[in-house]
């Protein structure tokens, strides 16, 4: 037993490292002065150093402390995405103009960001129920307080109010699904539950209400319809950098700890084939989610149409991509699961990047409404060619990363005979041109105004704006390593 | 003995009372509160299949979401009183700057 503990010890180093940066942090809060992002540089030096301890991990598949947690290539993938996402953050949260008047408190930022980051680690992870509440729950409660971090604008303490609200709700719902599901299958352990529910349960019926309940909670994560009604609130009133935050990594983490969930705990794994039947004849996995991801695609893209802020319209553009990510869920296949991490890969990129150019023109013009971006080619050529392409990709359109990522996904539905999805998410694609291409000719078909001149952002936010630019672009042409690093991500421990 | 329905489905009401009071309350105090209940509810039935199933793992489960709780409500309370610093008021119908 304690051979055992030591021994999982040895692989809980970027989790370790993560705690340790948080107290470093914490006592140079207290120690440094006051007015600096000093503790931002002291969490990228901690974030860094995760990021070589994570990729040590690589090639390692095992189940850690009694199947609490797994380390294997899946979460080791998601974990990079997490840190690089986070590393983004940061770097946008040094130079963001909303956060300057709270540079007193700036120090407590950064560590509910670590926080964040330690509870998504977690998630990424679970393979057990209660850690998968646990990590949940570490990862929500950070996110309300950084939700409603400029805590003065009323905007951001109502953002705040409503996502305490929704979150509470919906993990209480996601916990009563678990203690009916263990109460059925007598086991807290996914490996546990997917023996129990091998061997046959007696109450099908009970399974469905529990296996409802845990999805409410995980799709209020991923901001899935129906439980997107959060989204747009929290997105239009929270800081821009954890507007950005809480659309890709949170995201990202909750799409790792459904996939996970689902592939382990609910599919029969004696079938050796791509696309297991699902254990349970009470009722289809996968028409659930098909509607689900059918709706939000159709809710995030006509609803944007009409959006006015830049912030809430890249907040339904996300519920939209929700809906194209799950698809890669719904034909719980490998080729699905693939399909999932390329997208995420991809979508941290683009997704990022337009809410980086969001940042820089709310940080010059203190405006998020998308009819302030009227001229804005003539005044910031670089950021506005820059927001075309992250526009671009999000829309899928070639030569872009989004192509790449849309197609995989696609291909993926289409082989597994999803076709009406597909027409509906091809038709969904269509219409989300529509508004990305408004933000388009708001910038660059519009003369800007007399006295209006060119607008200056810096060496350091061009430098990161080419971090998010160059990957968008190049992997929609030399797409080859990430499909590569995705198929080679995709095990899972116990599968 | 009293049989393992009787608890659930004390759960189960005390549940749905938490879930209707959230629903319908329009004090943000309130609806925490009855937030809170939920998680209560769920504790209950945690703990009565634990005795049920005499099997320790949800006994455990409920210490941690009864942590989580109090986490939950420490936070809640912190962000009502900053709605309340700039509403003055905490009626959920006032605060509706961001819609649609």
């Amino acid at each position: 037993m304690v051979e055992h503990i030591i021994n999982s010890i040895s692989h809980l180093y970027p989790e370790i490292a993560i705690t340790l940066t948080l107290c470093v942090a914490l006592i140079a809060d207290l120690v440094l002065k006051k007015e600096s992002h000093a503790i931002g540089w002291i969490v990228l030096g901690g974030l860094v150093i995760t990021g070589v301890l994570v990729v040590a991990q690589t090639g390692r598949e095992l189940s850690i402390f009694s199947d609490m947690l797994a380390v294997d290539p899946f979460a080791v993938f998601f974990k990079i995405m997490l840190l690089i996402a986070s590393v983004l953050v940061v770097l946008f949260s040094m130079q963001s103009r909303e956060l300057i008047d709270y540079v007193d408190r700036i120090g407590e930022y950064y560590m509910l960001i670590l926080g964040m980051i330690l509870g998504m680690f977690l998630m990424v992870g679970a393979t057990n129920v209660l850690l998968m509440y646990l990590a949940f729950e570490l990862t929500s409660i950070c996110s309300y307080v950084l939700a409603g971090f400029t805590r003065r604008s009323l905007k951001s303490a109502e953002a705040s109010m409503k996502y305490i609200v929704y979150g509470a709700v919906s993990s209480g719902i996601m916990l009563y699904g678990i203690s009916l599901l263990v109460g059925i299958t007598g086991a807290v352990s996914i490996y546990g539950i997917n023996e129990a529910l091998a061997a046959g349960v007696e109450q099908p019926l009970v399974l469905l209400v529990a296996g409802l309940m845990i999805l409410v909670g995980l799709g209020f994560k991923i901001a899935i319809v129906p439980f997107h009604f959060w989204a747009p609130d929290v997105y239009e009133g929270a800081p821009i950098t954890i507007t950005a935050y809480l659309a890709v990594a949170s995201k990202i983490a909750a799409f790792a700890m459904t996939v996970r969930f689902f592939k382990v705990a609910f599919l029969d794994n004696g079938v050796d084939i791509a696309g297991a039947l699902p254990l349970v004849d009470a009722f289809n996995w996968s028409v659930i989610l098909a509607v689900m991801a059918a709706l939000a695609m159709i809710v995030g893209n006509l609803v944007a149409l009409w959006q006015q802020n830049i912030k809430r319209l890249l907040a339904y553009s996300s519920i939209a991509h929700a809906g194209y990510i799950l698809m890669g869920l719904v034909v719980l296949t490998d080729e699905g699961v693939s399909a999932i991490m390329i997208y995420v890969f991809i979508y941290l990129f683009m997704n990022m990047g337009a809410f980086y150019v969001a940042m820089l023109v709310s940080n010059k013009l203190g405006t998020e409404q998308i009819d302030d971006y009227k001229g804005l080619g003539r005044r910031a050529p670089l950021e506005s060619v820059a927001m075309t392409v992250f526009l671009v990709a999000l829309t899928g359109l070639p030569p872009t990363a989004g192509f790449i990522a849309k197609l995989f996904i696609f291909g993926a539905a289409i082989n597994a005979g999803w076709l009406l999805l597909v027409l509906i998410a091809g038709i969904m694609t269509i219409v989300s041109l529509f508004y990305y291409m408004r933000v388009v000719r708001n910038m660059f078909l519009f003369e800007p105004q007399e006295e209006a001149g060119l607008l200056n952002f810096g060496l350091s936010s061009k430098i990161i704006l080419m971090v998010m630019l160059v990957p968008t672009l190049i992997f929609g042409v030399y797409f080859t390593p990430v499909l590569e690093f995705a198929r080679n991500s995709i095990q899972i421990f116990g599968l | 003995m009293i049989a393992l329905d009787w608890y659930l489905a004390l759960s189960a009401i005390l549940f749905t009372i938490g879930v209707i009071g959230v629903l319908t309350r329009k004090n943000a105090i309130v609806i925490f509160m009855c937030a809170e209940l939920m998680l209560n509810a769920v504790n209950l039935s945690l703990v009565s299949f634990s005795a049920h199933l005499g099997d320790v793992h949800g006994q455990i489960l409920v210490f941690f979401s009864l942590c989580v709780a109090a986490a939950e409500a420490a936070v809640g309370l912190a962000i009502i009183i900053a709605i309340f610093r700039n509403n003055l008021s905490v009626d959920i119908t006032r605060i509706n700057l961001l819609r649609w």
